[in-house]
Order: C-alpha cells, then structure tokens, then sequence
C-alpha cells in the first residue's frame, strides 16, 4: 500500500515539473470521479458491512466443511458470490481450510467466485456500464468460476 | 444529484441507526458498525491515489496511443495489455471499473475492456503472489492457466455481443 502512494507522488510530482496546468486537471478529474461514485461506494460497503455480520467467516468455515463436496461446492461458489473480502483476509481462511480437509474443487470455487463476482458490488459496477453489461458479466464470471473449479477438482483427482 | 437522492436516504437511515446503536448499546448495530468501518477504512487507503492515477492517465496518455495498443485495430496485443494492466492493478474488482471506463474513452475496445476488468479480477500480481503462499503455487499456477484463456475467449464473446448492439459506455 506504501508503494502505492510512493508510485502516485512520484508520478504527480514528475507530471507537475512537466506541466502544472494538465496536473491540477488530472486531480480536478480525480476528485470528481471520486466525488461521483461515493454515494453507491458508501452504500456498498453498508451492505457489505450488514451482510458480513450475518454471514461471519465462522459460518462460512462451517459451510465449506461439509460432507458432500459437490453440495460444498456449490455452496461455497455462491457464498464467494455473496461476500466481500480483501484478499488478506480471505487467503488465510481458505489455507486454513485446506488444511482441514476441504478440498481444492471447494476452495477455488468460493475464492474465484470472491474475486470475480461481486453481488453486493452491482451498484457500484451498475452505475459505471449500466445493470445489463454488469448482470451478464457477473454471470459469465460464475461460469467461469464454476469451470475453474472442476477443473481443480479433477487435476486434483478430488472427483472422477 | 437528483438519482442519487434515495442513496442518500439510505445512507441517513443508517448512519442513525448506527448511532442508535452506539448509543443504546445494541450488539448487532455495533458489530454492523465495526464491520462498516473496516471495510471503509481499507477502501479509503486505496481509492485516491488510485483516482489519482486515472486523473493522470487521462490527462497525459494519448487517445492514438490506447487506440493502436488496444483499440479495434488490434488483434492480439491488446488482450496481453490488458491482462499486464491488471496484473499491476491495485485494489481489484472495485478500482478496475473506473480504469475501464477511462480506456474507453481512448478508444480500448469492448472486448479487451471487459478482459481488464476480469483479469483485474484474478490476475493481480501481489494477490496471486498471497494466495500462493497459502494454497501453494501449483494451485495458483493451474487457477490461471486454466482462467486466462476463459477470460480471453469470453472477453471476445461478450465484445462483439455488445459491439453489435451498439453498446456504449455513456458514464463519466
């Protein structure tokens, strides 16, 4: 995250040597399209912060653990689906399961589903390409999700 | 402004019940808050200078420049800069919509934009890096092995859908 900041005041810093009018419009266009997506960001993260306690990582644990994997499976894709999570956190969760004994099939479909499709983050991604590109994009992720973790499933000889 | 009036009626309601909560000492609108302001404070490290970013690239980055990498002219590149793009793009999903929208307007087409925010999705180079060091790299190796080319062929697929509707991304 440091180098993240380093990287953006290094490059301000270079753009306003170079021309000191175009870098007060690149942070003019910054604040307004930071500005312009606030609203629907903020009542994101109110869903997310509702759902999440409805839905803790204990539950989830729980869910992913359960006998049969295919139901686990697909239990797990549409939590993925569902929840919000940073990496960090969600990365930790999902080792710590595998070494539980929930099988790859399971993990990759609740952490690509959490990364690819975002059911709480359709406001947000409505308000950009408007709700018929978001809808299908986010189908076409499940899909994808789904593939990728029979793949996993199979090269890990967890079925067939 | 005006669409954005119920959001704000929410976002009120809410913001009072949080301090009913905090006030009356209500377990579940306590925890909703902790959540709240967790997920809030990690956004709000990455969405300036992640903004910031886009402001730059807007203003200094040349339309002919995104035209000839990844606009209708190209054939492959455009899909392979897309997916460098990603690779190095903070914050994932959330950041990635923004960015898309601004190469866009320089002339990317729909298909290698919809191949950004997907690779933006689960080729992230740091993430992949993490999730390796908790699932193992043969995991992460096999997970985008097998997801890059679905999100190519599907990034095409979905392009010339919308390409033959006339889709077009009208927002900011």
């Amino acid at each position: 995250m440091l180098i993240l900041y380093i990287l953006t005041g290094i490059l301000l810093l270079f753009s306003a040597c170079f021309n000191l009018k175009k870098t007060f419009m690149a942070l003019k266009i910054a604040w307004k399209k930071l500005i312009n997506i606030l609203p629907a960001f903020i009542l994101t993260m109110i869903a997310v912060s509702i759902v999440l306690h409805f839905v803790p990582d204990t539950f989830i644990s729980k869910s992913l653990q359960g006998g049969n994997k295919y139901l686990s499976s697909a239990l797990a894709s549409v939590l993925g689906s569902i929840v919000l999570m940073p990496g960090f956190v969600a990365y930790p969760l999902c080792g710590v399961l595998l070494k539980k004994g929930v099988s790859y099939m399971t993990i990759s479909a609740f952490s690509v589903t959490l990364m690819m499709v975002g059911v709480l983050t359709l406001p947000i991604e409505k308000e950009y390409f408007g709700i018929k590109v978001a809808l299908i994009r986010n189908i076409i992720s499940f899909l994808i999700a789904v593939i990728i973790s029979l793949a996993a499933g199979i090269i890990y000889r967890e079925i067939f | 402004m005006k669409k954005n009036i119920l959001k704000f009626i929410i976002i009120g309601i809410y913001g009072l019940f949080l301090a009913y909560s905090f006030i009356f000492n209500n377990k579940h609108g306590i925890e909703i808050g902790k959540n709240f302001y967790l997920y809030m404070i990690e956004m709000i490290k990455v969405l300036p200078s992640a903004f910031i970013l886009i402001g730059l690239f807007e203003v200094w980055i040349k339309k002919e420049t995104v035209e000839k990498h990844m606009g209708s002219g190209s054939v492959f590149s455009g899909f392979i800069w897309a997916i460098l793009l990603a690779g190095t793009t903070v914050g994932g999903l959330l950041t990635s919509f923004p960015v898309a929208v601004s190469l866009y307007k320089k002339g990317a087409k729909l298909s290698v934009i919809f191949c950004y925010i997907s690779s933006s999705a689960i080729c992230r180079i740091p993430m992949a890096v993490f999730e390796a060091s908790f699932l193992g790299l043969k995991f992460t190796l096999i997970r985008l092995m097998i997801s890059i080319p679905l999100v190519i062929i599907s990034s095409i697929l979905l392009g010339n859908y919308f390409e033959k509707k006339e889709f077009k991304i009208i927002n900011n």
